[in-house]
């Protein structure tokens, strides 16, 4: 069936099965690999997509019912030539190693500090609690996320 | 066509064909990796290749002074594609943005045995080291030449040679320009000693951070070629079954679909993902399981104990049987001892659970020279992958090249190449290029687990308050780091390799981790049996230096013992010493005494592996095995029976998450005087015993079973006396 997406501020007319999922159509039809597989049960984060504000993991959700919700990847965050305040906190901190669930945690950081512009450390483990870093780098992900908090305190960056 | 030793990689005259003029540094080791020493693992040269004249690495300087390194290593998140090109850049007297490494991939590559063991930063580190150094002596020559000078009154640094007397300088591209020069290593070549480094030494950020943090990078799972075919594997229903019946005619007649069956080998390839899954879903198959009836999680360590492995055990095993290493005359000094203790403790078997699970792309190639085959793959040792799909597509390993782009991470899980040789089969038979991704429960039922293991341990500790005697015995966990730090004047050490029901191989720090768990345990009950401090206990019976200090420093960090003791919270401690790096990591731990549940409240880790390469980076790596402990020392565990994984996915096999993380405070020991050895590994290795000794001080249960608290402490307790 044919469908229509917005995907980082861009219509995407696409042919899905019923059966695909979000991160399939992101992967394999439009190309946009940034968003990982990583258990195909919303467990891990890999996947995390940005679908209006919040944050979700697109390895659960048909294809289908993200027509009419604007989606962002890790690859719409940048402007303008600029990163993300997330994408340059996480380099700061350098708070990854093999830096394959880092997409994933990016967007669920993004869609924290929207909600919740000055998150406590707490706040940070709750929210990023259904993503997995497997080498471990959390501690570091953490600071990240309030080293981005705190750089984009009074700026009204999207 | 050039005929090669078989394990070797690109050959140095189609190398320079392919990057032209410039300089070229080789290093030539006659006996290169001596084999046998470093076999710890799996992936043994067989025995009748005599290398004649191996090249382990290169390094290749253009006409515009890029220099670029070739080395059959692979990262995985280590973060070696920084440290490695750091030490090139201190020894050519470089700036960083002039370095890049080429990694695994068997064309460009000189032969590496794989990248696992800690080695990249001893090894590989300094055999770069060396071949930087060489390269510099022979610019600074052809400066001399150049400007007829005395080479001795030269100095180099930012990629150029000057002569500070008559103030010129010159670029090394400029040196090379139009030039084809070789030169092979010396072995005599100086390199900058730790002291003096600039670059190296430094916590220089990582290469390639910008391609991570907006998705650019390409793992190998994120691959795409014109034509891609993707195909999906039919698994048994249980571990050892074979195919009975096959009946494909339902998927055979959907648009599109190929497929294949050879033997126990079916798959289909399909344009589009859920194509092939939904021929693979209409594949109708029966399966004969195997026979007999295999040991379950609930009853393996009875089985273990009593199932020796038979006498020639396959691949991915770690080591073999070892004859028992003995001191003294334990039988007597545990008699003798006044103190006394008995004690059996397990470890169940882990799965590695890397985040990409295992991928493959091959494309199948004709032209006049024959068939290609080429293999872009996540995996620890290209060579011996690249083997792997020869032998399996029946082609000469020339043919084919395994490419390993910058992985998802392996933790010596990835050391085989499953999906390369399913993606190069179903390439080779379709003639289209065929990506096979597995899926997380194909990754928890077909890749292979960190071994399950029993270890006996009887030790005998004299009124001294030194341990006199001590007796060790691991079934199947492995024998790495077996043997005791202590200097144990009577002992006996045995590793007694089990017939495992599960695939087992390589997990960091190997079994290290069991050991350790084992030995640290049972020191830190013999230091409560005569009443002694545990810090003070093992200073008192450790005669390293280096590793009394770290033990030393890590309980300074801590504050040790604190005042946190019983009524639910408690400290330990444990050290050790694997792979040239030394490791002491303080746990404090808080026990819900209502439901069991353990939090590791904190962890402080002092660690020496010599000269640091790279301190933020070390840093990283630490911390991150600390946090995979975890795992391990608290709730992982695979659950199986009847041949079946039962726990095959992420909602049911839990992996620490953020909320399980402690504050974590780590110690470095920079020894510049000392050689620079890896830190991969044995930072995860303290950290179990650690907590164990953490939760007796919390609750008086000593808990011998890893994981220590799978459903809270109670159930762990049960078991673990059993």
């Amino acid at each position: 069936m044919r469908i229509e997406i917005q995907v980082n501020g861009h219509r995407h007319t696409v042919d899905v099965d019923p059966s695909q999922t979000l991160l399939e159509v992101l992967r394999d039809e439009l190309g946009l690999t940034g968003t990982k597989y990583g258990c195909g049960e919303g467990r891990c984060g890999a996947c995390t997509v940005l679908m209006g504000s919040h944050a979700v993991a697109s390895c659960t959700i048909p294809a289908q019912s993200a027509v009419g919700a604007p989606i962002t990847t890790i690859e719409g965050l940048e402007h303008d030539g600029h990163l993300h305040p997330v994408q340059d906190a996480f380099i700061a901190e350098e708070a990854f190693q093999c830096a394959y669930c880092t997409s994933g945690m990016i967007m669920a950081s993004v869609a924290l500090l929207r909600a919740t512009p000055e998150p406590t450390a707490d706040d940070i483990a709750r929210a990023l609690e259904t993503n997995v870093c497997r080498c471990g780098t959390y501690p570091r992900i953490v600071a990240a996320v309030r080293r981005a908090a705190a750089s984009v305190s009074g700026d009204q960056r999207p | 066509m050039i005929t090669r030793d078989r394990t070797a990689g690109a050959s140095r005259r189609e190398f320079l064909k392919m990057v032209g003029g410039g300089l070229l540094v080789v290093l030539v080791t006659r006996d290169a990796f001596a084999a046998p020493a470093l076999g710890l693992t799996e992936g043994r040269r067989p025995d009748n290749q005599q290398l004649p004249e191996a090249v382990s690495a290169w390094l290749h300087i253009d006409e515009h002074g890029a220099v670029t390194v070739f080395t059959g290593k692979v990262e995985f998140g280590q973060g070696i594609r920084t440290s490695l090109a750091q030490e090139v850049a201190e020894e050519l007297r470089v700036p960083m943005s002039s370095v890049s490494l080429v990694m695994g991939d068997t064309m460009l590559t000189p032969f590496d045995m794989g990248t696992f063991g800690s080695r990249s930063t001893p090894q590989m580190g300094t055999q770069l080291r060396r071949v930087a150094a060489t390269a510099r002596e022979r610019l600074v020559a052809l400066a001399a030449d150049h400007w007829h000078t005395d080479a001795s009154s030269l100095t180099t640094a930012g990629g150029r040679v000057t002569d500070p007397h008559r103030r010129r300088s010159i670029g090394y591209g400029e040196l090379t320009a139009g030039r084809t020069i070789t030169e092979n290593v010396r072995d005599d070549v100086a390199l900058t000693p730790a002291a003096q480094w600039t670059v190296a030494g430094t916590s220089t950020p990582r290469v390639g951070a910008h391609d991570l943090v907006t998705g650019r990078h390409q793992y190998t799972s994120d691959m795409r070629v014109p034509d891609m075919r993707y195909a999906k594997v039919l698994r048994p229903p249980s571990i050892g079954a074979t195919l009975a019946s096959l009946d494909a005619g339902a998927a055979e007649s959907m648009p599109d679909v190929v497929v294949t069956h050879d033997g126990d080998f079916v798959a289909v390839t399909a344009p589009s993902a859920p194509a092939a899954a939904k021929a693979l879903g209409a594949l109708r198959a029966t399966w004969t399981p195997a026979p007999g009836a295999p040991p379950s999680s609930r009853d393996i360590y009875d089985y273990l104990r009593h199932t020796p492995a038979a006498a020639a055990s396959g691949g991915g095993r770690e080591g073999g049987p070892s004859e028992p290493f003995v001191r003294g005359d334990v039988a007597a000094a545990l008699a003798a001892a006044p103190h006394r203790l008995t004690h059996t403790y397990t470890v169940a078997y882990i799965a590695h659970v890397p985040l990409e699970p295992r991928a493959a792309l091959a494309q199948y190639t004709s032209d006049a020279g024959g068939d290609r085959i080429t293999v872009w793959t996540g995996t620890q040792r290209p060579f011996a992958v690249r083997d792997q799909v020869a032998e399996a597509v029946g082609m000469p390993n020339d043919r084919v090249r395994v490419i390993v782009p910058d992985t998802g991470s392996g933790y010596g899980g990835k050391h085989t190449g499953e999906a390369a040789v399913e993606a190069a089969r179903l390439a080779k038979q379709t003639r289209r290029p065929v990506k096979v991704v597995w899926t997380r429960e194909e990754e928890f039922r077909w890749a292979y687990f960190r071994p399950a293991g029993v270890i006996d341990v009887d030790a005998g500790v004299g009124a001294d308050g030194i341990i006199s005697a001590w007796t060790f015995d691991n079934y199947n966990s492995g024998p790495a780091a077996i043997r005791p730090p202590y200097p144990i004047a009577n002992q006996r050490v045995t590793f007694h390799p089990s017939d495992s029901p599960l695939r087992q191989g390589s997990y960091r720090a190997l079994a290290a981790t069991a050991n350790h768990f084992a030995r640290e345990s049972h020191v830190s009950e013999l230091a409560h049996m005569v009443d002694i401090d545990p810090v003070a206990f093992r200073l008192k019976n450790l005669d390293d230096p280096r590793l009394r200090d770290v033990v030393q420093k890590a309980a300074d960090r801590f504050g040790w013992p604190g005042t946190n003791h019983g009524s639910g919270r408690g400290v330990g401690i444990a050290c050790g010493f694997e792979k040239g790096g030394y490791v002491a990591t303080c746990a404090e731990v808080s026990v819900d005494k209502g439901s069991g549940d353990v939090r590791i409240v904190r962890a402080v880790t002092a660690f020496d592996c010599g000269a640091i390469v790279n301190p933020n980076g070390l840093r990283n790596q630490i911390a991150g095995a600390l946090v995979q402990g975890v795992g391990g020392a608290l709730f992982e565990a695979i659950e199986f029976d009847h041949a079946v994984v039962r726990n095959a996915h992420l909602a049911a096999y839990r992996v620490p998450r953020f909320s399980d993380v402690p504050a974590i405070d780590v110690v470095l020991v920079d020894r510049r005087d000392q050689p620079s050895m890896g830190a991969g590994e044995v930072p995860i290795m303290a950290l179990a015993p650690a907590v164990a000794a953490a939760i007796f001080d919390a609750t008086e249960m000593r808990v011998r079973a890893l994981p220590m608290a799978p459903d809270g402490l109670k159930v762990a307790a049960a078991a673990g006396s059993r």
